[in-house]
């Protein structure tokens, strides 16, 4: 049912565009891919888990929950594994990058010493609740799934663009030295962005958490290698390139897998970045690397 | 006003300051020359933060602020206008023009972006334009107006006029003139030898790292050995003009 299947791709998809999201914001204040970003999502989504299905508490303090969390886990990756390595003579982006692999390792076998290696059924009360439009079937989950995705990518989206902590965030990416001169705190304008980077991780956790009722210690790798390749496609960095390419994968893997074979499934993906990277190396909405800058 | 000694700075094992001694009173245009490579940017970027100096004080109102992070010292009145302008690319020439006034919590802001824009009509006209669409001479104008948005007690100027048609170079010299005569104090870096010392009160001149001269202006201007022996490269220009 091609109406259904619309539907289940843009849920999908906005999803990933929330996990892109975090991806891209600390690669633009920070031109490093944090490796860490998919284990502190799977952070979120068992924290959900713990507060929506064995706690059996509402679900928004499941995302209060995994806010708190996950937010917690961004500010201590960067005030322990990456502030120190910056503005060190000699230490290169490489060394910060390494840094967050190290601590993804972490993160993940402490997901597995607490919540051992197999699949954690994450229930939520209404899992059933469905309308019928017409034809199509509708999960109550998918809307608030939808709802909160579109929420947080518009807060996102008028924070950056509309106030004073978003545009100092915006020239903290496009040049760290720039908004130094113009008075930004540059380092704080990092911290707040790892940590909201982070936290919106968590609350992509409890989504995922959501839509497929089930999790594992290993959502953090899986995800995060879609995170990374939505953002090579859509553009590094590029805030609409994320949100833009999350909802086109989602899609395309959803149809894939309706239309298809299942098995093409995780291969879209990939299919999409040479195809993209082919036609325009700066990714969908990148932007060439502005000369003489940095 | 600003009281510098014994400064010294680099890269890595790169010296490329070697004892700093300079003043700038409050009020004055005072100017930095030298030829290229002598440490005239790595001097500016000493003084508002970027580099760290090694050794040295930097003195500004009285207050040592040497090692202080940039934002640290913006707020204490000191502004640069970098080499090379540093506009914000991808961002409107608005929102350039907002974040100069980013560390000021003051009701006044409204009223300075409406300023310069009236002071600065081509940024009014382009206003919602990205800042990486304006021409050279257009940038170097917003990177001032957006100096002035924070509101500076010294202006510090990096070649304010290098790449620009004499046209807009004079239009430059203009607006320091202007801009001192508002009450801001201004070290000005050039190349642009003859133009420099005609706004400036006092003049330095930098050769690889130190001090080799510094004094009034004017009696540099007359001076035709120092000009001869370290303004070379500005006898060159001079003669373009
Ligand atoms: N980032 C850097 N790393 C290493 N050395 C540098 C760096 N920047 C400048 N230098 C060196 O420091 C010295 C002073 O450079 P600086 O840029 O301060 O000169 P300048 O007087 O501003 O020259 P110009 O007139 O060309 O702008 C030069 O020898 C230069 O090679
Ligand atoms: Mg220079």
């Amino acid at each position: 049912m091609f109406a259904e299947q619309l539907i289940n791709g843009i849920t999908l998809g906005s999803i990933y565009a929330i996990v892109a999201l975090g991806y891209t914001l600390v690669f633009g204040v920070l031109d490093i891919i944090n490796m860490a970003h998919g284990e502190i999502f799977m952070f979120g989504a068992f924290v959900g888990m713990l507060i929506a299905t064995k706690a059996q508490a509402p679900l928004w303090s499941a995302f209060l929950g995994a806010i708190a969390v996950t937010g917690a886990m961004g500010y201590l990756l960067e005030r322990f594994a990456l502030r120190p390595l910056r503005g060190r003579p000699g230490a290169s982006h490489l060394a910060s990058l390494i840094s967050t692999i190290g601590v993804s390792i972490l993160l993940e076998n402490v997901a597995h010493k607490i919540f051992g290696a197999g699949n954690q059924l994450f229930e939520t009360p209404f899992a059933e609740i469905r309308f019928d439009v017409g034809p199509v079937t509708v999960y109550l989950v998918q809307v608030l799934i939808l709802a909160i995705s579109i929420l947080l990518m518009a807060g996102l989206s008028l924070w950056l663009y509309r106030t004073r902590a978003g545009k100092a965030l915006r020239a903290t990416a496009e040049n760290l030295e720039t908004a130094g001169l113009l008075g930004v705190d540059t380092t704080r304008i990092i911290t707040a962005t790892v940590v909201i980077a982070s936290a919106m991780g968590g609350v992509a956790g409890v989504l995922v958490g959501m839509a497929f009722n089930y999790i594992n210690n290993q959502i953090g790798l899986s995800m995060g290698l879609k995170g990374l390749a939505i953002i090579i496609f859509g553009g590094m960095g590029s805030v609409s390139g994320a949100m833009a390419g999350g909802l086109i994968l989602g899609l395309s893997e959803t149809f894939v897998v309706a239309y298809g074979s299942s098995g093409y499934r995780d291969a879209i993906a990939f299919i999409a970045i040479i195809v993209v990277l082919l036609i325009k190396p700066q990714g969908l909405f990148g932007q060439a690397a502005p000369e003489a800058q940095r | 006003m600003l009281e510098i000694r014994g400064l010294a700075a680099g890269y890595g094992n790169i010296k490329a300051l070697k004892g700093i001694d300079l003043d700038v009173a409050e009020g004055e245009v005072a100017c930095i020359l030298g030829a290229n490579g002598a440490g005239k940017t790595t001097f500016m970027k000493t003084v508002c933060g970027l580099l760290r100096p090694s050794e040295g004080r930097i003195a500004f109102r009285g207050k040592d602020i040497a090692g202080m992070a940039p934002a640290a010292i913006v707020r204490k009145g000191i502004v640069l206008v970098p080499e090379g302008r540093a506009i914000l690319s991808r961002m409107t020439v608005l929102e350039n023009l907002e974040l100069g006034a980013y560390h000021r919590r003051d009701a006044g802001i409204r009223r300075d972006l409406d300023a310069a824009m009236e002071r600065f009509p081509i940024l009014a006209a382009r206003k919602v334009q990205r800042g990486g669409s304006l021409s050279g001479g257009e940038q170097q104008m917003l990177a001032i107006a957006r100096a002035l948005l924070a509101r500076p007690r010294l202006l510090l100027l990096d070649e304010p006029s290098l790449g620009l048609a004499p046209l807009v170079v004079a239009d430059i010299f203009r607006i320091v003139r202007e801009i001192n005569e508002a009450g801001t104090t201004v070290l000005l870096v050039e190349q642009n030898v003859k133009q420099a010392l005609r706004v400036s009160r006092h003049a330095y001149v930098l050769e690889t790292g130190r001090i080799v001269h510094g004094g009034p202006a004017a009696e540099l201007r007359n001076d035709p050995k120092v000009m001869e022996s370290y303004l070379g490269s500005g006898r060159v220009r001079d003669a373009e003009e």
